[in-house]
């Protein structure tokens, strides 16, 4: 799927935030996603990713900011905002009495552009009798059926919220085959929260770190990796010294290896002599980045990260 | 048809995996000019990788003028890379096999051989630059 860089973006949030009594689950998000795209989702538990998708999708009502799908603000609870999203959410939630034909008839009956042949064919390929009772059924076909609802639904945008943490490392596979199937007849877009970062980096090309209700790091992965680069340096290095912004280091006794976010101009600046300068793999910006202390994350803004020339935040772990 | 594979812990980015697998098999004669490389539907799912990924390969593929879109029938082989010189190879090779025997007889490790390579080839962009 070729994207158009004037089309108008799958999911955009600006200053979006929300607040849970006196803690902000999430805050000052501004992000956005084109279509086509698969995004992955990255923090650890409690950073805000299930906050931000149910504010994107409209389950959710935000505090401050707004969220919107392809161009339309999402609203709580309206049927137009629901349309055009498909969305897994982490419990697999289903009818526990319904039989499964019932619960594609459901689905059926309330999603206008419902495939059928979809749907029974998923269920047939796993063996899933669509007689049996959802409560019969085991954990991993209870996703199975949720996830099969979600690509039936035939929305534009697919969100899943750990959508594949109850399967075994074949069904995951099999799943995400047929979202990589859709996508590429479809041009479905996919935002996708997953705490297994090595599967991500082969399914996504757009990558959002959040971490303590903030976005760490947001954009093309291709973009983010180009951006970023290992340095080997002498342990004297002070972190003002390197030419960008220090992301991570870890120190050793003569040399520190620092992952830094390159200012583009002063890109030159990696030749010296001293230093060995390196590409960085996706896991490894992932890991740095969750790795940062919250407040680090905090008092920096991601979108002028790359710009800004210094003073660099002290991200040492020792 | 031809396959790709994608390996996950290589450190080197899927889509250029791909654009390497299709000039090595150029080299080696597994893939000819006029074959068609499979479609990007179906390299996503066998794979399991995002799409854009395999689209991203296969244009760079045509920037390098290795392979062409037909409409509606999909991506071909249209260039070819000449392997090396046979002469220059088989020098190459011999004066490449006198050495790893010295490094053997020095006794070094398979690593230690790899390790040396890395470094010297580092060295030498170094003194390019």
């Amino acid at each position: 799927m070729t994207r158009d860089a004037a089309a108008v973006a799958a999911v955009q949030t600006t200053r979006l935030g929300r607040r849970y009594g006196q803690v902000w689950g999430l805050r000052d998000c501004t992000l956005e996603v084109p279509a086509g795209a698969i995004a992955g989702l990255v923090g650890p538990n409690g950073a805000g990713k299930t906050t931000l998708l149910q504010m994107i999708i409209g389950l959710l009502k935000p505090t401050e900011g707004q969220a919107s799908v392809f161009g339309q603000t999402s609203r709580a609870h309206t049927a137009a905002t629901l349309a055009r999203v498909s969305f897994v959410a982490q419990d697999h939630p289903l009818y526990r009495d319904f039989s499964v034909a019932d619960m594609l008839h459901l689905g059926r009956v309330m999603n206008p552009s419902w495939d059928q042949g979809l749907a029974l064919a998923r269920m047939n390929a796993l063996g899933i009798p669509p007689k049996r009772k959802v409560k019969s059924l085991s954990g991993g076909q209870q996703a199975q059926v949720s996830l099969t609802m979600a690509l039936a639904k035939r929305a534009p945008l697919l969100v899943l919220d750990e959508p594949v943490s109850s399967l075994d490392p074949i069904a995951r596979l099999e799943f995400m085959r047929d979202v990589m199937a859709a996508t590429a007849d479809t041009g479905l877009t996919v935002l996708i929260a997953s705490h297994v970062v090595s599967e991500l980096e082969r399914l996504c090309d757009w990558l959002i770190v959040l971490t303590a209700g903030h976005v760490q790091l947001a954009g093309p992965v291709d973009d983010l990796l180009a951006a970023h680069r290992l340095l080997t340096v002498p342990r004297a290095t002070q972190d003002a010294e390197l030419p960008g912004h220090c992301i991570h280091r870890s120190d050793s006794d003569r040399h520190s290896t620092a992952l830094v976010r390159a200012d583009p101009a002063r890109m030159a600046a990696l030749d010296h002599p001293g230093w060995q300068a390196d590409p960085v793999g996706f896991e490894q910006l992932v890991l740095a980045y969750l790795q940062r202390p919250p407040a680090a994350a905090a008092q920096d803004d991601p979108a002028q990260a790359a710009a800004r020339p210094g003073p660099t935040t002290k991200a040492v772990t020792r | 048809m031809f396959r790709f594979h994608v390996d996950g812990s290589s450190g080197v980015p899927p889509y250029l995996q791909l654009v390497h697998q299709v000039r090595q098999s150029l080299l080696l004669g597994y893939l000819q000019e006029g074959d068609r490389l499979p479609t990007v539907k179906d390299v996503a799912s066998d794979l399991v990788i995002n799409p854009n990924t395999v689209v991203k390969a296969y244009r760079q593929l045509e920037h390098e003028g290795l392979a062409g879109g037909r409409p509606g029938q999909g991506t071909f082989i249209t260039g070819s890379l000449s392997p090396d010189p046979p002469e220059a190879h088989r020098a190459l090779r011999a004066s490449l096999e006198r050495w790893l025997r010295d490094a053997d007889a020095a006794g070094l490790s398979d690593e230690a051989v790899s390790a040396l390579i890395a470094v010297a080839r580092h060295d030498m962009k170094k003194e390019k630059v």
